[in-house]
């Protein structure tokens, strides 16, 4: 009775930590091979990955559950069952991420050039020419749906969790609430429409891109700071009103600091989410092949009607035009990284240290 | 300065909801009063319309009057913001502001209200109320280091600090021990004992010997139940309160009968 008891602790042993990687490599390379044969079998000399995966996987999976399940027991068997299902649900979300990247690295870096970052479109036909001029209007135009959104944003925000009560602040909530729904083009109808009232039918024009962007803009900012505001605690409030701090100080030099790393952050993340529409900017900002500094005046290009454009017109020289599509989507697409990356040093260096 | 509080059969709801009902009583200037009572009795309720603190949560409100110096808090021309820069509050758990200093902790009442004021001032400001708060040797050489790096007892004396540093007339308290050790609260209740030279120290205190040890006047809240309001049982002074209470429900709880 008492060795009983005593052993009743004394887990059983572990499999050494080697075991499970190793299963894993072998049990693909013998999935490889077995594939590499059937297919010298047969004729196609294709070798097919999805099946080798599969296969590997299984055979692996049900390998360990029962080496595991015989030396360890029933509740590490299914521990590493788990785990296994686990990851290999982690690596299925993380295929298509990095196939994307991988596809967008290798098709942009053909014209990730000087050429592409100093020239517009102007005259060029078939190959060279660059995105200056959709940079340009990206960055101006991304720059002042900034401009606008952040403090109408953080304002909306700041009434609705520091004064918002009754029906105002409910008729805003909900409006923000519809208006985080709005699609992308109908915010850009609605920028033609309003700038069609005041310069006619026919404008085009980068403010008007700005607008539409802001639009779809200032409900995510509202909700960010929104939520950043929600969390700071409400003892600092009462610190600052006990110390005679009227509301609107507190406000902004106690509540806003405490936050600002959250909401600068939340605004990093408005602006990744804007920067790659296409279809408001296509209808209001519209397309062209020059350069324009002016947001107030004619057409703008920016890098995702860039994109569109280069691959919807593919001239005679194919090649040249899909290149300098996938060129600006690799833009793009560091741009937002840089603007992520900011975020994260953004809330590293603002967040409150102690 | 110092102030004399005078309560004339104060009531305070939250809502509908009668919290504290008919306290009367004089709070002593230069001296330390307890406010003592089960939890739930109203003490911090009461202590929070002593600076209408109580008005920032929706829906709360006072009647019945509060005479500071004869002066009536809730007056109608009375600002809010006024009453608090004469009465500062330490309040349960410490709470520094993150994104300060220790030193901008203790200016943090001039600097949030954008009051200007020369280097050596502030410095002479810094300096007065981190030795009255009987923290200065301790953070003298770390003045620009955020104040949420220092410990729990620590924090609650920059906390206190903070609150002198505005020169007020009287300090309010609310149970700024309970979450402390024992020796950052003998910290505390030393410099409460050291802060009635000059200020009214009102503390709401959940031990009773700290109440006994401290306090010169004590006042006993009870409630009859749940829903019922808090009230004003006994108010004496403190060894009256603890030897010799009138009340039948005080000596009940002094002894540890209930509650
Ligand atoms: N913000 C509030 N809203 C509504 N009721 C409250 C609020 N704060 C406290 N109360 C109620 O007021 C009564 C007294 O509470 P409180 O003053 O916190 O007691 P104590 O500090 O003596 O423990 C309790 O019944 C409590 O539920
Ligand atoms: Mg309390």
């Amino acid at each position: 009775m008492t060795t009983q008891l005593n052993s009743s602790f004394r887990g059983t042993q572990d499999l050494p930590k080697w075991l499970s990687p190793t299963l894993l490599v072998s049990f693909f390379l013998a999935s490889f091979g077995l594939q590499v044969l059937l297919a010298s079998d047969s004729d196609s000399a294709e070798i097919n990955f999805i099946p080798v995966a599969v296969f590997g996987l299984l055979s692996f999976t049900l390998a360990l559950y029962v080496i595991s399940r015989v030396i360890e027991g029933v509740r590490k068997a299914t521990d590493r069952l788990v785990t296994i299902m686990v990851s290999t649900a982690f690596s299925l979300a993380l295929i298509p991420l990095l196939s994307l990247a991988y596809t967008v690295v290798t098709k942009g870096v053909a014209r990730f050039d000087a050429e592409f970052f100093t020239f517009s479109m102007r005259n060029v036909v078939g190959e060279g020419g660059g995105a200056l001029h959709a940079i340009i209007g990206t960055v101006e135009i991304t720059g002042i749906a900034t401009l606008i959104s952040v403090p109408i944003g953080i304002m909306a925000a700041i009434y609705l969790v520091e004064y918002g009560r009754g029906t105002v602040a409910r008729l805003v909530t909900f409006f923000v609430d519809v208006m985080t729904g709005v699609p992308s083009i109908v915010a850009g109808l609605f920028a033609y429409a309003l700038f069609v009232i005041f310069f006619g039918p026919g404008v085009r024009m980068g403010l008007g891109g700005a607008i539409a962007l802001s639009l779809l803009m200032i409900p995510v900012v509202i909700r960010a700071t929104e939520e950043m505001l929600k969390i700071v605690p409400n003892e600092l409030r009462e610190a600052a009103y006990a110390l005679g701090v009227p509301k609107w100080l507190t406000v902004l030099k106690v509540v806003l600091p405490t936050s600002l790393a959250g909401i600068a952050t939340g605004i990093m993340i408005a602006i990744a989410r804007v920067i790659g529409e296409t279809a408001p900017l296509l209808l209001i900002a519209g397309f062209t092949a020059s350069m324009n500094y002016n947001p107030l005046d004619e057409r703008m290009m920016t890098l995702p009607v860039f994109v569109y454009t280069s691959y919807a017109n593919q001239g005679v020289d194919m090649q040249a035009y899909l290149d300098r599509a996938w060129a600006g989507a690799l833009t793009l697409m560091l741009i937002v990284m840089v603007l992520n990356l900011v975020a994260r040093l953004i809330s590293k260096y603002f967040s409150p240290k102690g | 300065m110092s102030k004399r509080i005078e309560l004339k059969s104060l009531d305070v709801y939250y809502k509908a909801f009668l919290a504290v009902e008919d306290v009367s009583m004089v709070i002593e200037p230069k001296a330390i009063t307890a406010f003592i009572g089960p939890s739930g009795c109203g003490k911090s309720t009461l202590i929070r319309t002593l600076n209408r603190m109580h008005e920032v949560i929706p829906g709360a409100r006072v009647e019945g009057q509060l005479l500071m110096d004869g002066e009536d808090v809730y007056g109608p021309d009375v600002d809010p913001v006024r009453v608090r820069r004469q009465v500062g509050m330490v309040f349960q758990r410490p709470n520094p502001f993150p994104t300060m200093s220790i030193k901008d902790n203790v200016l943090s009442g001039y600097k949030l209200n954008n009051s200007r004021m020369s280097k050596a001032e502030a410095e002479e400001i810094t300096e007065k109320a981190l030795v009255g708060a009987n923290l200065w040797n301790e953070v003298k050489d770390r003045l620009e280091k955020p104040g949420s790096g220092l410990s729990g007892g620590q924090q609650q004396r920059l906390c206190i600090a903070r609150a002198i540093a505005v020169e007020p007339d009287v300090i309010l308290m609310d149970e700024p021990t309970s979450a402390l050790d024992p020796i950052s609260t003998a910290a505390i209740e030393d410099l409460a004992v050291e802060l009635k030279e000059h200020f009214t120290v009102v503390i709401v205190t959940h031990n009773m010997q700290q109440a006994s040890r401290i306090s010169d006047m004590t006042a006993f809240f009870n409630i009859a139940g749940s829903g019922l309001p808090g009230k004003l049982i006994e108010y004496d002074k403190t060894e009256k309160v603890f030897s010799n209470p009138t009340e039948q429900q005080t000596e009940d709880y002094v002894s540890g009968r209930f509650g």
